[in-house]
């Protein structure tokens, strides 16, 4: 047992459980101070491997600092400052507990440093976060999340059944690289536990149908953390993994082909996260140093400016109470200021130069390039077209221009923001021109050296050329592109529907089924059964009754107690077993680390 | 309120707005073909003028085509269909 190691998620574990204590005056205060903590301390990061902890017959690892580890765990920390700031009016605390014990899960499977700890904490995300669905509370809200954690739970027992066979074979539970040429069966399941959080075709339908159902601030935390800790996880474990280079280019093009049908501007945004961690995907799957530095200086940008976008549009849906494009148009003149902290977002994504995204996703490409896969390049290239074509220009034009008149009372609504929601987003949008102008500022942070130089003459030329004629071809579409109120079937058709057919063998066949065999069953075993029956209960009544009789009053007694004390709301069953759970690991890592 | 300003007085020069931007898109287009030093292109197609500008206009005009045509074969369907 080595000294004390101070875990930034223990900080937010803590911070949010001591919330409800703080008095209202100081809550404010509070809740700037504890992310600032974190930063603070991840900033203070030394690398080495700390925080051992012996549980049972495992020896898990809290602490592996190394500069993958650190650059995730610092944006991950930054991004928890700005969410939180965003929403800082939002008065129930218990919105504010669920987003930093989310950050907190996400965090501690950075610095993970076994699959044990790892899975700790990656369950720590999905049971977290699926409360910023639910405290949207609309009906739609409660399916949406259950729909969400029951795929999250599907993914996580894929990798812990992957990691189970893996470890066990190995005889180590450390989650280090794996061998990428020789994948064995255990190693795909581990795979296809990453890729459900990091949304790769097929398994993604979850993530726009739950960040789009999300409050507007859970947005903004979710679509920083669940799929960026997946690619800091295939990063780690899967770097050169060579079926990631088509997954990842499939679903650079998948996302832009469904935010052309998108009419939610929030879906949309999510539909251009799978775009976008398609870029890292594929990045991991080529695996050479200047791919993997590409991969996490494009997480690192993404978090930011996705974050950014994620806030603008969230601000639609704060002021107006609408996020579809064909109740939106013409807010240029209410909310001028957000419409240009999206618009800087968008071009940031869009990879405009001087902009984050241009000196983050160019290294993916031109990693493509350089290992001659030609059609990784030019089809991820293809892709950033789609991403300013929507991001870039469909969104801000059809909510804050267009010829789309909102009605009356979205109109009446529709104002600038809280101050704290301009500051964070102002802070955010300073941070991507920050990035984008001044690289050394990202490069150095990257896990190798980077000789790699965004801005020659020719990939300015290159990039400004596809985008602005892009531009073009979004004015001359223009009619094409606009929005249709209808919805787009993706692939969680299938458990949805799946679900219903479920539903109805249930209740129609196999319920027939069981009728018919009950009945015989009645006819030709229960009548001969009930005379014997009766002689038994004789022997019974006089003899057994006594001793078991008051035995079972005991238990109905201790259940009939345990019945009040829960009111059936599966919400609330799970966040009070979630609390406790978090509690006992907190108690068994403070006591086992002394 | 300068910036409401600044988008209305945009907004009623809309046909000079337009104007200057074809402008500086030709402007760009002649600087890529005399300026640029292509000697770093990956492929021998990028060398052709305006090659960038081509790919950008023609994809941005897939994308929207091919998943208009996507979402019409009946992907895109009524909001309500999920409801029971």
């Amino acid at each position: 047992m080595n000294s004390f190691w101070l875990h930034p998620s223990l900080i937010l574990i803590l911070g949010a459980l001591l919330l409800p204590l703080v008095p209202a005056r100081l809550k404010k205060a509070y809740l700037l101070l504890i992310p600032l903590l974190v930063f603070v301390r991840t900033l203070n990061l030394s690398a080495g491997v700390f925080g051992h902890v012996q549980f049972l017959d495992w020896g898990l690892i809290f602490g592996r600092v190394d500069k993958l580890s650190l650059v995730f765990g610092y944006i991950m920390s930054l991004m928890c400052i700005l969410g939180t700031l965003y929403g800082l009016h939002v008065k129930e605390n218990a919105q504010h507990i669920a987003a930093w014990i989310y950050v907190a899960g996400s965090i501690g499977a950075i610095y993970a440093g076994d699959y044990l700890t790892l899975f700790l904490f990656w369950e720590v995300m999905a049971f977290s976060s699926v409360f910023l669905v639910w405290f949207r509370r609309r009906p739609e809200s409660l399916s949406a999340g259950l729909r969400y954690l029951l795929v999250h739970v599907a993914g996580g027992l894929a990798l812990f059944a992957g990691m189970v066979i893996h470890c066990r074979t190995k005889g180590s539970w450390a989650f280090d690289a794996v061998d990428v040429h020789h994948p064995t069966a255990a190693i795909y399941l581990i795979l296809i536990g990453f890729m459900l959080n990091a949304a790769v075709p097929p398994l993604h339908a979850w993530l726009p149908d739950a960040y789009g159902e999300a409050t507007f601030n859970g947005s903004v935390f979710m679509c920083a953390f669940t799929t960026k800790t997946a690619v800091y996880a295939l990063c780690r474990g899967f770097a050169g993994m060579e079926i990631l280079v088509p997954l990842g280019v499939i679903m650079a093009l998948y996302g832009v082909v469904y935010a052309v049908l998108e009419n939610d501007c929030r879906r949309l945004l999510a539909y251009h996260i799978i775009s976008q961690v398609g870029y890292m995907v594929a990045g991991v799957g080529l695996g050479t140093a200047m791919a993997i530095n590409g991969a996490c200086a494009h997480a690192f940008a993404h978090i930011l400016y996705k974050g950014l976008l994620f806030m603008g549009c969230g601000t639609v849906l704060h002021m107006t109470g609408e996020s579809k494009f064909t109740e939106l148009g013409g807010l240029w003149k209410k909310m001028p200021w957000t419409f240009v902290f999206t618009l800087i977002g968008g071009l940031s994504i869009s990879a405009f130069p001087l902009f984050s995204g241009f000196v983050s996703k160019s290294m993916i490409v031109a990693a493509g390039f350089e290992e001659h896969k030609y059609w990784v390049g030019f089809l991820l290239l293809l892709a950033s077209a789609g991403t300013f074509l929507h991001t870039g220009l469909k969104v801000p034009y059809f909510i804050w221009f267009g010829k789309n008149q909102p009605k009356p009372e979205v109109w009446n609504r529709a104002a600038e923001p809280p101050v704290n929601m301009t500051v964070a987003m102002a802070i955010a949008s300073a941070l991507c021109i920050f990035i984008g102008c001044y690289t050394p500022y990202l490069y150095k942070m990257l896990p190798f050296p980077v000789d790699y130089q965004p801005y020659t003459a020719y990939h300015i030329s290159e990039t400004l050329q596809i985008l602005l004629f892009t531009g073009v071809g979004f004015f001359l579409l223009l009619t094409k592109l606009k929005p249709e109120p209808k919805i787009s079937l993706d692939l969680d058709w299938f458990y949805r529907m799946g679900g219903r057919a479920f539903l109805w063998l249930a209740r129609k066949p196999i319920q027939a089924t069981d009728t018919l065999v009950g009945e015989l069953y009645r006819l030709a075993g229960l009548i001969p059964l009930m005379k014997t029956a009766r002689l038994a209960a004789l022997f019974d009544n006089n003899a057994i009754d006594g001793l078991v009789d008051g035995l079972a009053q005991s238990v109905r007694g201790f259940g009939r107690r345990l019945r009040l004390a829960q009111r059936g709301q599966m919400q609330e069953n799970l966040a009070f077993a979630f609390a406790v759970a978090a509690l006992v690991i907190v108690a068994v890592v403070i006591y086992s680390s002394r | 309120m300068k910036l409401v300003q600044l988008i209305e007085f945009l907004r009623h020069r809309l046909k000079t707005v337009v104007r200057i931007c074809f402008g500086l898109l030709a402007l760009l287009i002649l600087l890529d073909a005399v300026l640029v030093d292509k000697e770093h292109a990956h492929t021998h197609l990028e060398r052709l003028p305006a090659f960038w500008s081509i790919f950008g206009f023609l994809g941005c005009v897939l994308i929207v085509i091919a998943s208009k045509w996507f979402g019409h074969a009946g992907i895109m369907t009524r909001e309500d269909y999920y409801d029971e």
